[in-house]
């Protein structure tokens, strides 16, 4: 308990630096921002920065895309209640009250409580991530790779089954990514794989361009398509103080959400969306007090749990990269990449070798959840101005941005041709609803999947039978298989798409 | 009963195109042994495995197809023409071909280019909005990243 504390007091000593502090309230707001804006999420405008962030000490760079994480989740709710579009993929579902809350005329409300419960979930996230950060990472020391091995199948798995949509696309998805992930010269033998004589093919394709293409030009693309009108609630915005009763009408949704959102966080494929929907239908299901407005029709709880529950899925999500070096999500593998750009290793030894940057980081969140509800509200009259910009003038900002972002990567025009073809493909892939976020995961993990299969496989001679000789991985390829079972089993499968239809 | 309305017939046909062509490629890489993994090995297993995951995708769209017609899946064309255009533009006008002699005319004349090219593609476009965008948009990104970010790009033809 005291090295607890003692380890937050030294991340605390980090964080409240000037200029860390700057960092982070950059990020909270940026986060924000591109949270508000629909269209542009969090993993674009992560892969976008990377770059930038190279002349940045790490610490600094870590804590301001951390807080981008984290801010979009704040902003995406403002967008759903005001305006019923989810500003986020994560907001989807608090569209469905708080949206009702606003046309109530109680928008205040359900953007006080939004940003009350975010604020209690952040903090708890914090904390859990600094109490089981350690121990984690001590076992996952004694890994050899036949553990890393089944353990990355396993995330991957959980990954496809708690996306939406049809789970063998998505196991599809990931092996495409795995292929395109090992495009470039094998640290092994020295061979360039699948270059085409290309210099530039060599060193591998940069997920950033993969990123970029498979989700901002798409998503753009998909954007333009989309013809919905929006309608903006901005008249009736006032009483942002939130008043006892409903504070404690909330309280328990907040509670509850909080709790499956950090949770559903640290298991692989997990994070902000499922966390959201989980806590939506567990709300949905509680028994409701007399005189409570139903659900769907403006429904307190109906924001509170959700908000709680994504905002602590982001934090938690943590866990796994800081511990086992292994992103559970599109999001932390680009925290892979922003890592890798400093030349820090992700995984257990982060913590020992790094401790100021590994607490320091840690720190930030919370100081960074607390100054995104002090932003927030007082701000809101900024976001919903944004909110009135036209779609027709943000689209060809975020493109150029992306592409200054992509070109000072290596400061190489190739890869803006690269981005090309993958904005084509990520065209292709939204129409066809095959979803890029196994991918990127899958082009992630690609080399290093490779890497530990063959030093599993060295160290066994050849025998395949080590992974399910070593208890750890065996149980892990047993919960993998377990869970492909689950949702290939008609009767769940039905469950799940009701579950998904109600987006 | 059109094959191409269906989702699921393309993406098995995409992904079983990605599968071989990897499987294929990978053959020119030695194999080496369960023990000694050569550079081959992984990607040949891989490339299978996306070639039959191809297969049942597409059997899976074939008989989905059969039942009920599918709409047509609707492929916007111009727009991605634009988009891709604006960003292949960018590339060219920031650093010129230098094999074809084409010179490189920094980022504030390919910053505004990519904004009006990428500007055609909405149908409520306003031509007087899409010129001031551009105009402010590119200084703006030569005072933010190259000169307050430091990033290392030519800002004009000349420079």
């Amino acid at each position: 308990m005291t090295e607890l504390l003692n380890n937050l007091s030294l991340g605390l000593s980090v964080a409240i630096t000037a200029q860390n502090l700057m960092y982070c309230l950059f990020g909270c707001i940026l986060g924000t921002l591109i949270g508000v804006l629909p269209g542009i999420g969090p993993v674009p405008t992560i892969a976008m920065l990377l770059p930038i962030t190279y002349s940045l000490p790490p610490i600094a760079a870590l804590i301001m895309l951390a807080g981008i994480y984290y801010g979009a989740q704040y902003g995406g709710s403002t967008t759903a209640i005001l305006v019923n579009l989810p500003g986020e993929s994560s907001s989807v579902v608090t569209c469905l009250d708080g949206y009702q809350m606003a046309r109530n005329g109680e928008a205040g409300k359900a953007l006080s409580v939004a940003a009350i419960g975010s604020f209690i979930a952040g903090c708890f996230g914090t904390l859990l991530i600094a109490a089981f950060a350690a121990p984690l990472a001590e076992v996952a020391l004694k890994f050899g790779p036949a553990e890393y091995f089944s353990l990355m199948v396993l995330g991957l798995i959980a990954a496809v089954v708690l996306a939406s949509g049809s789970v063998v696309k998505a196991v599809a998805m990931i092996v495409l990514g795995l292929l395109l992930g090992i495009v470039g010269t094998d640290v092994n033998s020295g061979v360039a794989r699948y270059s085409f004589g290309i210099p530039e093919l060599t060193d591998g394709i940069g997920f950033v361009i993969v990123a970029m293409g498979a989700f901002a030009l798409s998503e753009i693309l998909m954007n333009l398509e989309d013809k919905t009108e929006r309608e903006l609630f901005t008249k009736s915005v006032s009483g942002l103080l939130i008043k006892w009763v409903d504070f404690k009408a909330s309280l328990g949704a907040i509670l509850r959400g909080t709790a499956l959102g950090s949770v559903l966080g640290i298991l692989p494929g997990g994070g902000a969306l499922v966390a959201s929907f989980a806590a939506y239908t567990v709300e949905k299901k509680m028994k409701p007090k007399p005189g409570e407005v139903p659900f769907g029709q403006g429904n307190i709880r109906g924001v509170a749990g959700p908000e709680a529950a994504n905002n602590a899925g982001a934090q938690t999500s943590f866990i796994p990269l800081l511990t086992l070096g292994i992103p559970p999500n599109a999001v932390m593998a680009l925290m892979v990449g922003a890592m890798t750009i400093h030349n820090i290793q992700p995984g257990p030894q982060v913590m020992t070798s790094n401790p100021q940057l590994f607490w320091g980081m840690i720190a930030s969140m919370w100081v960074g959840n607390l100054m995104l509800v002090i932003l927030n509200l007082p701000m809101i009259g900024v976001w919903i101005k944004l909110l009135q910009v036209p779609y027709r003038l943000l689209y060809p900002a975020i493109l150029l941005f992306c592409c200054v972002g992509v070109f000072s990567l290596q400061n190489n025009v190739f890869d803006i041709y690269l981005t090309v073809l993958f904005g084509i493909l990520g065209y292709v892939w939204a129409k066809l609803k095959c979803e890029p976020a196994p991918l990127l995961l899958g082009f992630i993990l690609g080399p290093m999947m490779e890497e530990n299969l063959r030093r599993a496989m060295l160290l066994s001679r050849g025998d395949a039978s080590v992974f399910v000789t070593r208890p750890i991985s065996a149980v892990m390829l047993g919960l993998a298989g377990l869970l492909l079972l689950i949702v290939i089993a008609p009767s769940i499968r039905k469950k799940r798409e009701i579950a998904f239809h109600e987006e | 009963m059109k094959l191409s309305h269906n989702k699921n017939v393309l993406a098995g046909l995409m992904f079983m195109v990605f599968g071989g062509a990897f499987f294929i490629g990978a053959l020119d890489y030695s194999l080496g042994s369960g023990a000694r993994m050569g550079p081959g090995y992984f990607p040949r297993m891989l490339g299978g495995l996306l070639f039959v995951l191809g297969i049942i995708i597409a059997i899976e769209g074939f008989i989905e197809a059969k039942k009920s017609p599918d709409e047509p899946i609707g492929w916007h064309i111009m727009p991605m023409v634009w988009l891709l255009g604006a960003v292949g533009a960018f590339g060219i006008l920031l650093a010129g071909i230098p094999a074809f002699g084409v010179p490189a005319m920094g980022l504030v004349a390919a910053a505004a280019a990519m904004i009006i090219i990428a500007s055609i593609a909405a149908q409520d476009k306003k031509w007087k909005e899409i010129i001031i965008s551009a105009v402010v948009l590119s200084t703006f990104c030569a005072l933010a990243f190259v000169k307050g970010l430091g990033l290392q790009m030519k800002l004009f033809p000349w420079s």
